[in-house]
């Protein structure tokens, strides 16, 4: 399963004044959100006897190490960073993510369904389509029947549900679990759990031609408006408006 | 020359608002040729409605067995065979779109343009990244297709004064087996669709209850709107997913937008500020909701709701 190192969720973030990105310098940095439910969804699977190992993959800079040990520390058994520095567009992670399941030969891939800093949602869907297996996006049910699983997933009309032979592809929604605490002395044993580190040029991936992010700007703001004091006047308000 | 080949959601049935944002949003290329494709069991009656939307010059109707319902794996690849002849791809950001689009555009060798707010021009765009804290001007390669989801909140439905001619063509490319549509659990309402209404009354967590959702309903149905809700009254089990509305749920831009008892996590506003006009009930003064709402009202949401709606009716 998948980890993106991205700005902690809780931090506002502000476009810099020359437009060239975001602040991240001293910007606290965490796993993506959706990536924890993803991880926590897995090391379930893995408490109920339905998988054997769970291998947390990164692919950032050195500095992910951070993120691929908290989740060692929440439970994974093994980590692996592919290592860049560079910004890495979905289709070249999707890319990574498939060399590396030509190599472990996962049952399952569940990643988050998007990283809170690009807000792309592509990888999962990529990862699929380039190992011509089945994807079930945004799902908030994730039960496993052998060789194949059945994904609830949550959708624009409400709930779809998919059967999906494995292995698979499947990005995950804010509402399939709440992802475990880290605890003290498991960040202690994550320390002794394994971490590899391969560089991204190691791999052999062909990177195509790939989308530049040329200008970085702040969103329009809205103005804070008028309080009213009652009933009637919102509705005189919103009458003036032609609202009502 | 551009040729924009847009895909259609639907439900079998009726075409969803969202094609005609899409076709929109293709109406920014200048001089595009516009098709919109349609994938379904039997797409008769879609297709139709298809060929009603301004500035479409054709509807692909692809009609099988297999496209009965919109599994992504399933799709993809027809839309790969039809794309040769594209220069753009373009698919709503909804979940159809989000989950279809990367799909599609890994099989064309491309990544994709997320959540188009504007075209620049025929390979550059405007999107939002960091829940739209930050907007980026974002360069597709040249000589390569392009394929993209588009923002709903950007962009508005084409008038229905088209009458484009429909083409059946037949799509040869094999099929995966190894994904089945099991079920929909779509929540049935007469009220207008949250994505494309005009209106929307949304509640958040001190609604308290299910049942206590009843005087947003009310509120709703004398507005003629569709109804929300916060993340925090998902979570709390009040209504169901469908009603979310924010940045992992819906992001809508109605002209007018009531959020009752809903605080304004960054999140949800995310998902409100390309609304016209947002009124804000809540019982905290201090509510970060009130800083972006162009009129807000401090109180007793059980005692301001009710009243509202008998102001509304009379």
């Amino acid at each position: 399963m998948g980890l993106k190192r991205v700005v902690d969720y809780n931090v506002r973030v502000r476009v810099k004044s020359d437009g060239s990105g975001v602040e991240t310098d001293g910007v606290k940095m965490s796993i993506n959100p959706f990536d924890e439910i993803a991880l926590e969804e897995a090391l379930r699977i893995r408490e109920r006897g339905e998988a054997r190992e769970v291998v947390v993959v990164s692919i950032g800079p050195v500095d992910a190490q951070q993120q691929l040990r908290t989740g060692l520390a929440m439970g994974a058994d093994r980590a692996i960073l592919v290592e860049t520095n560079a910004a890495i567009d979905p289709l070249t992670g999707a890319r990574v993510l498939l060399e590396l399941v030509n190599r472990e030969k996962p049952d399952l891939v569940i990643l988050g369904k998007q990283a809170i800093d690009n807000d792309n949602a592509q990888t999962g869907q990529m990862l699929a389509a380039l190992w011509q297996r089945p994807q079930a996006t945004f799902a908030s049910r994730l039960v496993l029947n052998g060789a194949t699983a059945t994904v609830t997933r949550e959708v624009d009309s409400g709930l779809e549900s998919l059967e999906i032979d494995l292995p698979a592809v499947v990005t995950v929604d804010l509402r399939l679990n709440e992802p475990r605490y880290v605890k003290l002395p498991d960040i202690m044993k994550a320390k002794k759990k394994p971490l590899d580190q391969i560089p991204l040029a190691s791999l052999g991936i062909t990177m195509g031609p790939t989308s530049a992010v040329t200008v970085f700007e702040p969103p329009q703001q809205r103005q804070k408006g008028t309080m009213l004091s009652d009933v009637a006047g919102l509705v005189s308000a919103m009458k003036d408006k032609g609202l009502l | 020359m551009t040729r924009v080949l847009v895909i259609a959601e639907h439900d079998g049935k009726r075409l969803n608002a969202s094609a005609a944002k899409c076709v929109g949003c293709a109406s920014g290329f200048s001089g595009a040729e516009i098709h919109v494709a349609v994938f379904a069991d039997d797409g008769a009656a879609v297709a139709s409605e298809a060929a009603g939307l301004a500035n479409v010059s054709r509807v692909i109707q692809v009609d099988n067995p297999a496209n009965s319902h919109p599994i992504a794996a399933v799709l993809a690849p027809q839309i790969a065979f039809l794309a040769s002849s594209y220069t753009h791809v373009l698919g709503p950001s909804t979940t159809f779109g989000k989950d279809l689009m990367p799909r599609v555009a890994a099989l064309l060798n491309v990544s994709q343009v997320s959540d188009i707010m504007l075209v620049l021009g025929s390979h550059a765009f405007k999107r939002p990244v960091y829940a739209g804290n930050a907007i980026v001007t974002v360069e597709a390669p040249a000589g390569q297709p392009v394929v993209g989801t588009v923002r709903m909140a950007s962009y508005r439905a084409v008038e229905n004064t088209g009458n484009a001619p429909i083409e059946r063509p037949s799509i040869d490319v094999e099929l995966p087996q190894h994904t089945r549509f099991i079920s929909l659990q779509a929540g049935k309402s007469d009220r207008p669709d949250l994505q494309t209404a005009s209106r929307v009354v949304s509640g958040g967590r001190a609604l308290g209850s299910s049942e206590n959702f009843a005087i947003i309903y009310k509120l709703a149905d004398a507005l003629g709107a569709a109804v929300g809700a916060s993340r925090a009254a998902v979570d709390a089990g009040y209504v169901p997913n469908e009603m979310q509305v924010g940045q992992t749920g819906k992001i809508i831009a109605p002209e007018l937008y009531i959020a009752v008892g809903i605080s304004g996590a960054i999140q949800h506003l995310t998902g409100i500020k390309d609304a016209g006009t947002i009124v804000a009930i809540n019982k905290d003064a201090d509510a970060p909701i009130f800083e972006i709402a162009d009129f807000g009202l401090v109180g007793d949401l059980f005692k301001l709701v009710p009243e509202l709606e008998q102001a509304v009716k009379s």
